[in-house]
């Protein structure tokens, strides 16, 4: 009998030995990082999510599934790269305004009164740093030293280091983001390890040096040449088109002209084979990937496959008051307007001339006679979710809510704009005469013809500023031209509500920069605050 | 391993019982137990051999026992909740016992953790409410049965949709982030506490009516046994058994119906026409209609319900079993609500082999019908326009009114609000769970050593979840151009939580030194495995949302914990108590180096009443001090591999593009490799008392509990971690708090008997730290309690060192002379001339320092009256409706036109100012007072025929609230979503129905 107890009691002492193993529990799909880049198709898989990072809102198409706690930004649909760094870009400037004072973080944008609490300012920062994170560890789990032990065939080897150039590529364009926001952000890289450090500061001169030698290190080892990758991934003129924009703004940003530096990359892009697309509004339809000759560089979207509610699904309904049958979708959210001064920049502002001019009028007061209300400025159907020739976006889902615009964060425009300008403010290697050709190259496919030429005595840096002001409005570009221009917080430049009057007025120089958010001012220690904040 | 030894091990059992069949010599006696007090018969009490509280038997529906017992018994035990104990000698021929009801019964046995004790032996802070003492009426979900009935636990439906859960708080709750949910253990089977698709809550598939008694562990001392998920108390649900003899009959009805207590103060149509006209622009005048609609008319509606149970026991020879079936039908007050509910539970308790092995089998199920209602409306009814009719006379988006915009594919104006009796009327959301708990527990008592017991527990928890969204095409709520839209969406959860727990007792009596030994040890295995799956999204027709397809079908979700666990009782002289116990958990949900916690508590209690002083003073019936200390765990809250660092494949939908290819992407998680669990450790002094024959009998309680490694989601520095909030272990919280409880007979005769019970909570939280370095006055603490219509993102609460958790954080209002407040303009706490975040200041908390029950009950022969009431002081409400809709902004500044609140005449704020929500002007006192129930019952007695009983009960619940609060309900801490919900802000709650019920119940 006392055999039987003793039976009971080892029974009971091996089931519980054996029982330990089953504390090591795993997730059913989601996999170890060994695990996901075990193949070569998984590392394409991460690199599309490093890509993804800056286009969708999460994992799940639409909302449900986000990159961006919830803590920071409540409403997932605000949460993408684009609306968060247009609506910072953009409403701080002339060119809008969002109906909606109520929705988080837009109180205070127009008026130039924000601070360290703002769920827009905060998210692009967070949502900079998580495409920053994603590309560290892309670049890690990639190191020749970890390849090396995967034993995959060279070819494959050779397309991951590519892709390992694109996530430095990204992660460069993140901290120059930063760097132009915030100026002086926390500073980690593909050195430090996950979930154990606490990032350091960098200056936003420090900060400059890096981003300028990982583009070029991207640029030389490892990117490839400009029109050899697939679509919508970063080659070499993407990296020249960044170097180009930040040495334009090198003076901004460390004190020192570099307009010399930014000649020399348009140079590199213009070789490269680059042209204007034919038809301006053709560069912001649903089948703009077609434009090879101008894109550089995009975010892609699309209706079935990229589902989000911020990025140009954001620009088609965003614009107030546009029927759904002219911007391809189910209809405007009443939000964007643009301010009289922006609208004024064209001489005629019907489109009639200047087809660039694309704003709805109906309905809309020229003059922003109100920040909060729907009806005050024109708004803007710069963004149809059509195809070049009208038909339905390829891609369109029947709900009739997302874009398949893809979203040129370069193009080959710009660079012509670049160049005029470094030019202007005294770059060497170019010339005045370049310059004028290709602003009325730009005005010239603006007006359908020879109308828009102007006389080489007109082409001054301010001219090239209001020509942004025509050429790239709503493509994000506004408060850093601005800045450039010395125009954002004085008295030089003033626009409807600017300061939070209806005439405009100056604000503090310290709105020149967005303030590090004090949720991470409290969680890293070795964060300062930028001045005046 | 684990299958071949639960075949094992009772094979093992039996032999060894059948190695020493059966030898003793048996008698039957039999008998009839009654209420001393009206002579009704008294079902379910214990009727036990003494010396042997393991075995024996209960008795049936007209109070009559039988019991075969071992010829040396001379004596039985009587027994039953809320009666306390009898011995009688046996006797030949029927034994008649009358026993007398006592509000505090001190021998009653009492269930915990692992085993039963003597009431009288309990040394921690330990509740029990049995079947007498359930809140009568039309329950739909078991937990409502105690509301108000126990000091320290706090029950909060979360609103009056039919079996929604409710919010359990014993001792206020031990955690910030993670669940403050008690851990339920019905029949010795833990619950899962997470919802099943397509069901209220976790209880909601019981049947009320199944269940026996409550018992709830309060403290450390006593909780501890169940190591890392007792931290917020303990609920240990015991259902009701097999009683043996002949077959009895119980068949009980209730019916009833609930109507709208109070609607949410709008403007009426006149008042709307009138503002419009005033302030409206041209186009807005022309927007209005020519109706008078009352929206919330349109969307409630008198809910009926019926629920009918059939319970049938007895005994199959030797078999003690009952079968019951019940079946419930209730109608939400908000129309489309409906939950339909058949259960079926079993017990089949026979003791065999001389009393030597018992076997305990209880199966229980239920399935359910539901459709939940969309309660989009609920919110939809307070802002449509009151200016246009229900319906429209087109045909279009199912007949309905709704805001059109020609411009648009759709025809509809875009972020408008929809018809709110279109969003009820064409939204199916259908569901069918199932859920079934069983278990099988063997307790074998060794033939060669009766005092050392054996005993296995194996059981399971197993549901399936699953329905369907359907919207048909044509409405509004997912209108498609073309009229192709709608949704057809399906949703399933699976569980099967998996049990085993095996554990050996020894008790023992050493007369020679006054020593009674308990020890017992024990080994137990929980797998908790769920499977949800992922579908596509399908139109009203069938076909498929393009490229909806899920990355996975599914997902299985599981997690594991081991533990052992020990136990040792003490009692010297009976006067002297020490109960220690230990458990060591593993869990599966954390890492390497932090898998394994462990769980020790002590307790001690001094029975005064068995000193000599005492033992002779008849008007002190009992006297005992308790003390206790405990450190328990929690670890719910927390996900499953939280400290893994894990890559998700995206959906197709969220893919990117690559030339003419779509690939869909892999996410790095955020992960903390370091989370591991909470801990509370809790010390407990309590007296418990009685005076008078009992009559009067209670306990007061002191604890002090302080909560350390808080699990806290918090925010990480930017760019070192892949996701920028992680769950982590930060900051600690304390609870202390004072209860008391009471039950006072004040008249105890014959014919009439009088109960009164009184219970009072005090309790304060208070959040000591928050921080990786503790005391980091820089970090001002988390925002909770997110307010809705205003900039998203706006909180109203803080959690910040030095006060208690959700503490409202907003401005201070200014008013005006007339004592107005001034829009916009509030009180500069910082003196810099601006109004910003700097401004906010703490001021009154959202939970409740104090809350009380009161529980009366008379009867007068034959007729009986009772009411619970309950009361919570020192909570405050924001007022988001008035808030959200009391502007003029409200009205006219959208693109269609809303209604507003009343509150709109009183402020008249223009709106649209973002800070203004956050003003403490909605801060409302909500403490209360509520009358849960109302109920008289009549008893006819034996009808027709001698066997038949027929008792009638009617009765209100929630009867009234008295408050000061201006919203439709104060009680709203709860929350309105499933979860911890959003306490303290008040948003389109779910309204609390009053409830008339008239029931019946049979014997025979």
């Amino acid at each position: 009998m006392n055999n039987n107890i003793f039976y009971i009691a080892a029974a009971l002492c091996l089931s519980a030995a054996a029982c330990t193993k089953k504390l090591d529990r795993l997730p059913t799909n989601d996999i170890t990082p060994d695990k996901a880049y075990s193949t070569s198709t998984g590392y394409k898989e991460g690199l599309a999510k490093v890509y993804a990072a800056f286009a969708n809102t999460g994992n799940t198409g639409g909302t449900g599934n986000p990159d961006i706690p919830t803590q920071i930004i409540n409403d997932e649909g605000n949460s993408d790269f684009l609306r968060l760094y247009f609506n910072l870009q953009e409403l701080t400037t002339d060119e809008g305004a969002w109906t909606w004072q109520n929705d988080a973080g837009i109180q205070g944008l127009h008026e130039m009164s924000w601070s360290s609490i703002n769920p827009i300012v905060d998210g692009l920062y967070y949502r900079s740093f998580f495409q920053i994170a994603l590309c560290n560890e892309f670049i890690r789990q990639s190191a020749d030293g970890v390849l090396d032990g995967k034993h995959f065939p060279s070819q494959s080897v050779d397309s991951i280091r590519h892709y390992r150039a694109e996530a430095r590529f990204l992660r460069a364009y993140q901290y120059w983001v930063l760097m132009d926001l915030y100026g002086n952000p926390p500073f980690v890289t593909e050195k430090d390890a996950i979930a154990s450090t606490i990032p350091k500061q960098i200056s936003r001169a420090d900060l400059f040096k890096y981003v300028e030698s990982e583009l070029k290190g991207a640029a030389d080892s490892g990117l490839v040449a400009p029109h050899t990758n697939e679509y919508g991934r970063a080659d070499q003129a993407a990296a020249w088109a960044l170097l180009a924009r930040l040495y334009l703004n090198a003076q901004v940003y460390t004190g020192t002209a570099r307009y010399t530096d930014a000649i020399t990359y348009c140079n590199k892009i213009t070789v490269a084979g680059y042209s204007l697309h034919p038809n301006y509004s053709e560069l912001f339809r649903a089948d703009n990937n077609l434009n090879i000759d101008e894109n550089i560089f995009t975010i892609a979207y699309d209706g079935t496959y990229i589902q989000n509610y911020g990025g140009t699904t954001y620009l088609i309904h965003g614009p107030a008051n546009i029927p759904g049958t002219i911007t391809g979708c189910n209809g405007s959210w009443t939000g964007l307007r643009l301010t009289q001064q922006s609208v004024q920049l064209f001489p005629d502002y019907s489109g009639n001339t200047d087809h660039r001019a694309q704003f709805w009028q109906t309905g809309q007061t020229l003059d922003m006679t109100d920040m909060y209300t729907a009806t005050a400025g024109f708004s803007t159907f710069k963004y149809r979710n059509i195809t070049k020739s009208g038909a339905p976006a390829p891609h369109a889902d029947p709900a009739g809510n997302y874009s398949d615009i893809d979203f040129p964060l370069f193009r080959f425009g710009e660079i012509y704009l670049i160049y005029a300008e470094s030019v202007l403010r005294g770059g060497t290697g170019g010339d005045a005469g370049t310059a004028l050709k290709y602003v009325d190259s730009l005005r010239s496919r603006a007006y359908g013809g020879a109308a828009g030429v102007i006389p080489a005595g007109q082409l001054t840096t301010d001219f090239i500023l209001d020509e942004r002001g025509r050429e790239l409005y709503y493509e994000a570009c506004r408060r850093t031209d601005l800045i450039r221009y010395g125009k954002f917080t004085t008295g030089a430049y003033l626009w409807a509500w600017k300061g939070g009057v209806e005439s405009g007025t100056a604000v503090a120089d310290k709105y020149n920069l967005f303030p590090i958010p004090s949720t991470d001012l409290s969680s890293n220690p070795n964060l300062k605050q930028n001045p005046g904040y | 391993m684990q299958k071949r030894l639960l075949v094992r091990i009772p094979i093992l059992l039996l032999l060894l019982c059948l190695s020493s069949a059966l030898f003793a010599q048996k008698k039957t006696v039999t008998g009839k137990v009654t209420d001393a007090k009206d002579g009704s018969p008294l079902a379910g009490v214990s009727v036990q051999p003494k010396g042997d509280l393991k075995s024996g038997v209960v008795t049936g529906n007209d109070g009559s026992f039988t019991i075969t017992v071992n010829d040396y018994v001379k004596t039985l035990v009587f027994s039953f909740i809320g009666f306390g104990t009898l011995e009688r000698p046996v006797a030949a021929g029927d034994m008649n016992i009358a026993l007398t009801g006592s509000s505090s019964g001190l021998n009653e046995i009492v269930v915990i953790g692992y085993g039963t004790v003597r009431k009288t032996d309990v040394t921690g802070a330990i509740a029990t409410v049995g079947e007498k003492d359930f809140q009568k009426g039309s329950i739909t979900t078991p937990e409502q049965l105690i509301a108000g009935k126990v000091a320290g636990v706090s029950v909060v439906s979360n609103g009056g949709q039919p079996g929604a859960g409710s919010t359990i708080r014993i001792r206020g709750g031990a955690s910030l982030n993670a669940s403050n949910s008690p851990l339920i253990v019905i029949d010795g089977v833990p619950l899962d506490n997470d919802a099943i698709a397509g069901a209220g809550n976790p209880l909601s598939f019981m049947n009320p009516n199944d269940i026996e008694s409550f018992t709830v562990l309060k403290d450390a001392s006593s909780a501890a046994i169940y190591g890392t998920r007792a931290a917020n108390g303990v609920i240990l649900v015991t259902t009701k058994k097999g009683r043996g003899g002949a077959l009895k009959v119980n068949l009980n009805s209730t019916n009833s119906v609930g109507t709208l207590v109070k609607e949410v103060p709008v403007l009426s149509a006149a008042q709307f026409r009138s503002i419009v006209n005033t302030s409206g622009t041209a186009a807005q005048k022309a927007m209005m209609g020519g109706a008078n609609t009352n929206w919330q008319d349109q969307v409630f509606q008198d809910a009926f319900g019926t629920n009918n149970n059939l319970s049938i026991s007895g005994g199959l020879k030797k078999l003690p079993y009952r079968l019951s079936i019940g079946y419930q039908d209730q109608n939400g007050i908000l129309k489309t609500d409906n939950l339909q509910r058949t259960s079926v539970g079993l017990a089949i308790n026979p003791v065999l082999f001389d009393n030597h092995l018992r076997i305990d089998l209880n199966l229980k199920g239920s399935a359910q019908h539901t459709r939940f209602a969309n309660q989009g409306a609920i919110g939809g009814a307070v802002t449509f326009d009151p200016t246009q009719a229900v319906y429209s006379k087109s045909s279009r988006y199912g007949g309905y009114f709704e805001w059109l915009d020609p411009t648009n594919p759709t025809g509809l104006t875009n972020l408008a609000g929809r018809n709110p009796l279109g969003l009820l009327e064409e939204h199916y959301n259908r569901s069918t769970p199932k859920r079934s708990i069983g278990n099988l527990q063997v307790d074998y008592k060794f033939h060669f050593l009766p005092e050392l017991h054996a005993n296995i527990n194996a059981g399971y928890d197993v549901s399936d979840g699953k329905g369907t969204t359907f919207v048909p095409d044509s409405a509004a709520e997912s209108y498609i151009a073309g009229g192709t839209g709608g949704q057809n969406n399906r949703y399933r959860t699976t569980k099967t939580n998996t049990l085993f727990e095996a554990y050996l007792s020894y008790s023992k009596d050493i007369a020679s030194i006054h020593s009674h030994f308990d020890v017992l040890g024990g080994y137990s295995y929980n797998n908790y495995l769920t499977k949800v799956y992922n579908y596509a999204s399908f139109y009203a027709s069938g076909s498929k949302v393009p490229n909806s397809d899920p990355a996975f079908p599914f997902d299985k979700p599981e997690h594991t914990l081991l533990s052992w666990f020990g136990r040792a009782n003490y009692s010297y002289a009976d006067k002297y108590l020490l109960t220690a116990t230990i458990r060591r958990d593993g869990s599966s949900r954390f890492g390497p180096s932090n898998k394994y916690g462990t769980f020790p508590s002590v307790a001690v209690a001094w029975r005064l009443k068995s000193e000599s002083f005492l033992s002779g003073v008849d008007a002190v019936s009992n006297l005992k001090l308790r003390a206790g200390y405990g450190v328990t765990g929690q670890q719910d809250g927390i996900a499953n591999y939280a400290y893994l660092s894990v890559y998700a494949l995206s959906n197709s939908n969220a893919s990117y593009q690559f030339g003419d290819s779509y690939y869909q992407g892999y996410r790095p998680g955020g992960y903390n490799p370091n989370v591991k669990w909470e801990q509370t450790a809790t010390s407990n002094i309590g007296l418990d008392y009685g005076f008078l024959d009992n009559r009067i009998s209670g306990s007061v309680d002191y604890y002090y509990k302080k909560t350390t490694n808080l699990l806290n989601s918090i925010p990480q520095p930017a760019g070192s971690n892949f996701s920028a909030y992680i769950l982590a272990n930060v900051g600690d919280m304390t609870n202390k708090g004072v209860e008391f409880s009471i039950n006072f007979q004040p008249i105890r005769t014959n014919r009439v008997t009088w109960d009164l019970g009184f219970n009072i909570t005090y309790n304060k939280n208070r959040i000591t730290n928050l921080t990786v370095i503790p005391g980091d006055t820089s970090y001002p603490g988390f925002a909770s309690g997110a307010i809705a219509g205003g900039i998203g993102g706006q909180f109203g609460l803080i959690n910040a060192v030095g006060g208690p958790k959700n503490t409202f954080n907003l401005y201070q209002q200014v008013y005006d002379a007339k004592g107005q407040p001034i829009e916009g303009v509030f009180v500069d706490k910082n003196h810099d001339g601006i109004i910003n975040q700097q401004d906010l200041f703490k001021t009154k908390p959202a939970d409740p320092q104090t809350f009380m029950g009161f529980t009366t009950n008379v009867t007068v022969g034959r007729w009986n009256a009772g009411f619970v009431l309950r009361a919570s002081l020192g909570n405050y409400s924001y007022n988001n409706i008035f808030s959200q809709t009391g502007t003029l902004n409200q009205i006219l500044g959208n693109s269609v036109l809303y209604n507003g609140s009343t509150n709109y005449l009183v402020t008249h704020f223009k709106g649209g100012n973002a800070q203004q929500l956050l003003s403490d002007y909605y801060i409302q006192n909500a403490s209360f007072l509520r009358m849960d129930n109302l109920s008289a019952g009549y008893n006819f007695g034996a009808i027709s025929h001698t066997h038949t009983n027929l008792r009638f009960i009617a009765g209100v619940q929630n009867v009234f609230v008295i408050t000061k609060y201006k919203g439709i309900d104060p009680e709203i801490s709860a929350g309105t979503d499933v979860g911890p919900g959003n306490p303290g802000i008040d948003n389109n709650l779910y309204p609390r129905p009053r409830t008339y019920f008239l029931g019946l119940n049979l014997d025979f």
